[in-house]
């Protein structure tokens, strides 16, 4: 692709591409997929807990996120590198919420980690992470919202959105599944079904990690013991219920 | 504290709030300016009230400016007067053991219209107040004044007498407040902001008036 310049992350190639970044993308196409989908009333995100081998014991991993009370996040790509993301992310949060008594707005949070990879991309001497993201939120400001953030430090708001491996498929799935009106519960639904297109085992509720916020997840919080959107991982009981309208 | 004087009284009302002040910076005993501002607005409907020491208020008025010009950029909103309130809070206790010599007052109408007034010590730790505060040298003599003259649901004009009532005569009492005042009424359309004469020496100097 860019030839003899993707030796050095900050030297540009003749053709202006970062050899490195994309190298780091192809590394997030290794990734398991993840599927994310904003709905009218809350957001979901989605996406398979697949372990190298059966002895691992899955239930100390996690690939979906509490970052606040009102923001979580999921990735595809390298598990270390989403781990430092997530101790930054909710490093920051927690400072916003020092200095202003509130949870950051989804898209104050986005900026900032988006910001945190941008900066891995103009040093010396280190790399760009592995990883892409897709974090979600329900603020006051905007309602619920998506967003994509790429090892480059690019984001972008999506309506529905996959990242991984099967993310082409999976978009072109979602394309065609996805309309303005669709609700929180349609929205779950839709995210299982376009992770079951591309599933690499079995489909349970164990390898499945699936995190929500909405309207449905309103919740007490915080030490004036207000109420609003809390984001939440399904339980293995709740996502079993989703698969048995599916199978 | 008492170096500059000045005072800040801020009140609710039905639907709206208003904060005062005092115009006179002085150095100790001498008068040196009768215009001095205290209160600076903070969005279009919040307002900041800095009493204390002169050079904090200057200081501060431009650092909370800073912040809050930030703040409308990067958040691509106007700041809510809750969130005022706790940023100046952590801003003062920042400086927790060599403090701002100032005593905040923030007044304003929230997004959903909501009233919304409450006072600082100098360290940051917010008293929220349903009916008034108060801040200043002449502090004790507003309380007094405010205790008495206040009643909840005043409309935007019956406000604007009791809070001018009670910052006048309260003033009138303390050598280091007064030389004037300026009154703001933040109502959901519109910001009236009044200035007022008064007595141009205070009632102290006199004998049985």
């Amino acid at each position: 692709m860019s030839g003899d310049y993707s030796f050095s992350l900050t030297t540009f190639s003749p053709s202006g591409k970062l050899g490195q970044i994309e190298h780091a993308l192809n590394a997030v196409n290794r990734g398991v997929t993840s599927i994310g989908i904003k709905a009218t009333n809350g957001v979901v995100i989605a996406t398979e807990k697949k372990s190298a081998s059966t002895l691992i014991d899955d239930e100390s991993t996690e690939k979906v996120a509490v970052i606040c009370d009102s923001i979580g996040m999921v990735y595809s790509g390298m598990g270390p590198d989403f781990r430092l993301l997530v101790s930054r992310a909710r490093k920051y949060a927690q400072q916003y919420k020092q200095l202003y008594m509130e949870n950051p707005p989804t898209r104050i949070l986005v900026e900032q980690i988006a910001r945190v990879m941008q900066d891995y991309t103009h040093r010396g001497g280190v790399r760009p992470f592995g990883v892409s993201l897709l974090i979600v939120g329900y603020d006051d400001v905007n309602g619920p919202s998506l967003y994509q953030v790429d090892p480059s430090g690019s984001y972008w708001a999506w309506k529905a959105s996959a990242i991984g491996k099967n993310m082409i498929n999976a978009k072109t799935f979602l394309e065609k599944r996805y309309n303005d009106e669709i609700e929180l519960e349609d929205a779950v639904h839709t995210a299982i079904l376009t992770l079951k297109e591309g599933f690499e085992g079995q489909i349970t509720e164990t390898s499945l990690e699936i995190g929500i916020i909405g309207t449905s997840t309103i919740g007490v919080a915080g030490k004036d013991r207000e109420e609003f959107p809390l984001f939440r991982k399904l339980s293995p009981s709740e996502v079993k219920d989703y698969l048995a309208n599916i199978a | 504290m008492e170096y500059n004087g000045g005072s800040v009284v801020a009140m609710v009302g039905k639907n709206c709030v208003a904060i005062a002040s005092d115009k006179r910076l002085g150095q100790q005993f001498m008068t040196v300016s009768t215009n001095f501002q205290k209160i600076f607005p903070a969005s279009e409907k919040t307002y900041i009230g800095l009493p204390g020491l002169a050079t904090d208020v200057l200081t501060l008025s431009e650092r909370f400016r800073f912040n809050i010009n930030m703040y409308n950029m990067e958040e691509e909103r106007d700041i809510e007067p809750k969130t005022v309130a706790h940023m100046i809070s952590s801003t003062l206790y920042q400086r927790r053991f060599g403090p701002y010599f100032v005593e905040p007052v923030v007044a304003g109408l929230s997004k959903d219209n909501t009233p919304f007034i409450c006072a600082m010590d100098l360290i940051g730790c917010i008293n929220f107040a349903k009916d008034f505060v108060v801040s200043g040298t002449a502090s004790q003599n507003l309380y007094g004044m405010c205790e008495s003259l206040w009643e909840p649901d005043l409309e935007p004009e019956d406000l604007f007498e009791t809070i001018s009532q009670a910052l006048l005569n309260a003033q009138d009492r303390d050598a280091l407040s007064g030389w004037g005042a300026v009154v703001h009424i933040i109502t959901p359309d519109k910001v009236i902001t009044r200035s007022l004469k008064s007595r141009q020496v205070s009632k102290e100097t006199y004998c049985g008036d």
